[in-house]
């Protein structure tokens, strides 16, 4: 991640050459290179080592709380979207040693840690996935406090970015402005183009260390067809997108904080905290502060937290959010209404993945919807 | 990136000692602390907290109870409930506690000169509004009347008794108390502190309240004031949520579209009267 601006040059690399080259570039340059891979019947990230680890040939079939995989078009490399995974286990860990204290008779020491900061190369960065790393960049400096560890393993990680030419069961990232084009907050952009005769990724370069990898992929120069056919295959995805969120939905939200819809929801969602997990920019943690047997030692973890638990807005005395409800509402709320409050932008990009991995299959977007159309009748 | 990784973790507390620990009441202490290793001069305003650790226990938000204008020690005053504030009441002096801050919002000390000003709290929440009480009486000639009104559960649960007695003898200030269940020799006054409002001898158009106390206190507290002409945007109130960092990344705090640790826990009412009437928000 460095500039935001695409320069207007574009190349050509030849799909499985191309590819191959690139992933052997990042990796003799020093990155660890993470990428989608089919894992268990699902497309997660997780190291590469060459692309061969890439899931060829296949698609997903999404819907609400509905995720199968399938066969696509042969040799074909990104005919799928985004699964349950995201980059922010990569960028923001599940679990983080923050520090170490030591007993010292009646006092104790505190051991600062080093943070653990691989300089990563994400492979397939969707258009989404971009806006919901802008957005934890704001969430972990908000320009009072800055998360040091973050900060770093962003400003390390190189993000080669992958348009969408498929639109999944579940996205929306339309209606939310956020795809399925990448705008910027990529070093390389990757369009996919995959004729009978002719196999190729459009690249487009985003920054200073997009253009040193590019050159030495030796790709020929982009032709002004390449360019438009491959606007025009995310152009179409675009247009395939089967969800969209209603308008204005902040404001909608917030006249609505009392709607009987959240009552109603509540019956059918388990609180089960799926939809925060796969969420890629829920962002809420905890700390735990925990001793080792011989009491010597404690160490200090943030870990992955959810809006769902009941401890989560534990006060002495009890829970501020007891009902299934006001924990529904404050996950929706959140999303899509008072983010804008808090950061000058939605928390929801539209990825679609809280819809797809709700057990029920709850969908955020219908909910926009049913309560959009719940306004005027008390 | 390594000039980054260089920079310090908000998220790592700073050891100090304790130096002095009273006990105030049954269930609740106060605590001097000092910075553990290098010497560092402490400032916060009125009304900011900090996050307090035990050792493998836990961290905590607990509000600066001590004189803004002392800078060598933080004191905190604390009231045992639960696992963090009992491992801390059995605390002793030389032990260290880990500390981060201090955070927040701050009570507008100063822009209430030239006013009147109005303190409406109870119990534990005497101690983050007792930095506002120093800084107040440090610049007394700033401000108009003066008007304390506090309620405990009983006569032995009133904080900071001898405090309160000996401002109240100062002829420069109101200080009201009053108990939910008189004991002993109790003969002052019984029924909730918001009664106390009603007889204050405050200008309702030109003073500041500062309100602190269990949310349904607070919310009583406001209503009578504004039924007496106070403006709701003078009236300030300090909000209390479970709180894991203090400083924007846990997201546990939040209330709507804020942040009480870091935009708050000091709100002007009018900026969450809103989300005051909503439950469970
Ligand atoms: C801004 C702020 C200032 C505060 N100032 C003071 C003060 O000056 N003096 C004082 O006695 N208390 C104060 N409190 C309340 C104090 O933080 C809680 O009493 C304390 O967290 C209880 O922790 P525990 O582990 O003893 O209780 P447990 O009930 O065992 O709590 C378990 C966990 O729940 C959370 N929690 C429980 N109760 C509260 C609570 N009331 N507020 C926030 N989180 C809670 C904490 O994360 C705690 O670790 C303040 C709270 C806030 C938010
Ligand atoms: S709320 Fe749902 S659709 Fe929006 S970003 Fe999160 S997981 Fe994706
Ligand atoms: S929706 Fe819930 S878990 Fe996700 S960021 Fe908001 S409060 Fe945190
Ligand atoms: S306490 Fe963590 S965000 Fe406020």
């Amino acid at each position: 991640m460095t500039a935001n601006k695409s320069t207007n040059q574009a190349f050509v690399i030849d799909a499985d050459k191309g590819l191959q080259k690139l992933i052997a570039v990042l990796a003799a340059e020093g990155y660890q290179v993470v990428g989608p891979r089919l894992e268990d019947g699902a497309i997660v990230y997780a190291e590469l080592a060459s692309s061969a680890d890439l899931p060829v040939g296949v698609k997903d079939k999404q819907d609400g709380g509905n995720y199968r995989i399938v066969k696509g078009r042969e040799g074909v490399y990104f005919d799928y979207v985004v699964g349950p995974h995201s980059w922010k286990r990569y960028l923001f860990p599940p679990e983080q040693k923050i520090c170490e204290f030591r007993r010292q008779g009646k006092a104790f020491r505190i051991v600062e840690e080093t943070p653990d900061v691989p300089a990563y190369a994400f492979i397939g960065a969707r258009p989404c996935e971009l806006q919901a790393m802008q957005i934890h960049d704001r969430v972990f400096d908000n320009g009072e406090f800055a998360d040091p560890a973050y900060l770093a393993r962003r400003d390390a990680a190189f993000v080669v970015a992958v348009n969408c030419t498929q639109a999944g069961g579940t996205c929306f990232c339309a209606s939310m402005n956020t795809g399925p084009k990448a705008s910027g907050g990529f070093d390389l952009a990757l369009t996919e183009i995959a004729e009978k005769s002719r196999h190729v990724f459009v690249v487009e370069v985003g920054s200073q260390r997009g253009q040193e990898i590019v050159a030495k992929l030796k790709g020929a120069a982009a032709t002004d067809g390449d360019v438009s056919k491959a606007d025009a295959l995310v152009k179409k995805a675009a247009a395939k997108m089967g969800r969209e969120m209603v308008d204005d939905v902040g404001p909608l939200l917030k006249r609505n904080l009392e709607s009987n819809r959240w009552y109603e929801i509540s019956k059918r969602c388990l609180s089960c905290a799926n939809c925060t997990l796969v969420c890629p920019t829920c962002f809420c943690n905890t700390v735990e502060d925990v001793t080792d047997l011989t009491g010597a030692n404690a160490v200090r973890n943030r870990r992955w937290d959810s809006c769902f638990t009941m401890d989560f807005s534990y006060i002495h005395g009890g829970s501020i959010r007891r009902e299934g409800a006001s924990r529904y509402r404050q996950w929706m709320t959140h999303k899509l209404s008072s983010w804008f409050d808090q950061f000058e932008q939605s928390g929801c990009v539209g990825c679609g993945r809280c819809i797809t991995w709700c057990p029920v299959g709850i969908d955020i977007t219908q909910e926009a919807r049913a309560i959009r159309d719940s306004e005027g009748r008390a | 990136m390594n000039q980054m990784a260089a920079l310090v973790d908000p998220m790592v507390p700073a050891p100090f000692r304790i130096e002095r620990v009273k006990k105030e009441l049954s269930d609740t202490f106060t605590l001097d602390l000092v910075p553990a290793e290098r010497k560092r001069s402490i400032s916060f305003l009125p009304g900011q907290f900090n996050m307090l650790y035990v050792f493998g226990v836990g961290e905590i938000p607990i509000s600066i109870s001590g004189d803004p204008g002392v800078g060598d020690k933080i004191v905190h005053t604390t009231r045992a409930v639960g696992n963090v504030t009992n491992a801390m009441w059995k605390m002793g002096v030389g032990q260290t506690i880990g500390v981060r801050g201090p955070f927040g919002t701050a009570w507008p000390v100063e822009e209430a000169e030239g006013s009147d000003v109005v303190i409406v709290t109870g119990g534990i929440g005497l101690a983050p509004l007792r930095p506002a009480i120093y800084q107040i009486l440090a610049n007394r000639q700033a401000y108009g009347n003066v008007c304390i009104m506090y309620g405990a559960r009983t006569p032995e649960d009133i904080l900071f008794r001898k405090e309160l007695e000996k401002w109240r003898g100062q002829f420069d200030m109101q200080v009201d108390v009053t108990v939910d269940h008189a004991t002993g020799r109790w003969g002052g006054k019984v029924g909730v502190v918001t009664k106390l409002i009603g007889r204050g001898g405050f200008d309702p158009h030109h003073t500041v309240a500062f309100v602190c106390g269990p949310e349904v206190m607070m919310r009583y507290a406001v209503d009578t004031l504004v039924e007496r002409g106070v403006s709701e945007k003078d009236i300030h109130v300090s909000l209390e949520r479970n709180m894991k960092c203090g400083i924007g990344f846990c997201g546990h705090c939040q209330l709507g579209g804020d942040f009480v640790c870091k935009d708050g826990p000091v709100f002007p009412f009018d900026a969450v009267a809103d989300r005051f009437v909503i439950q469970e928000l």
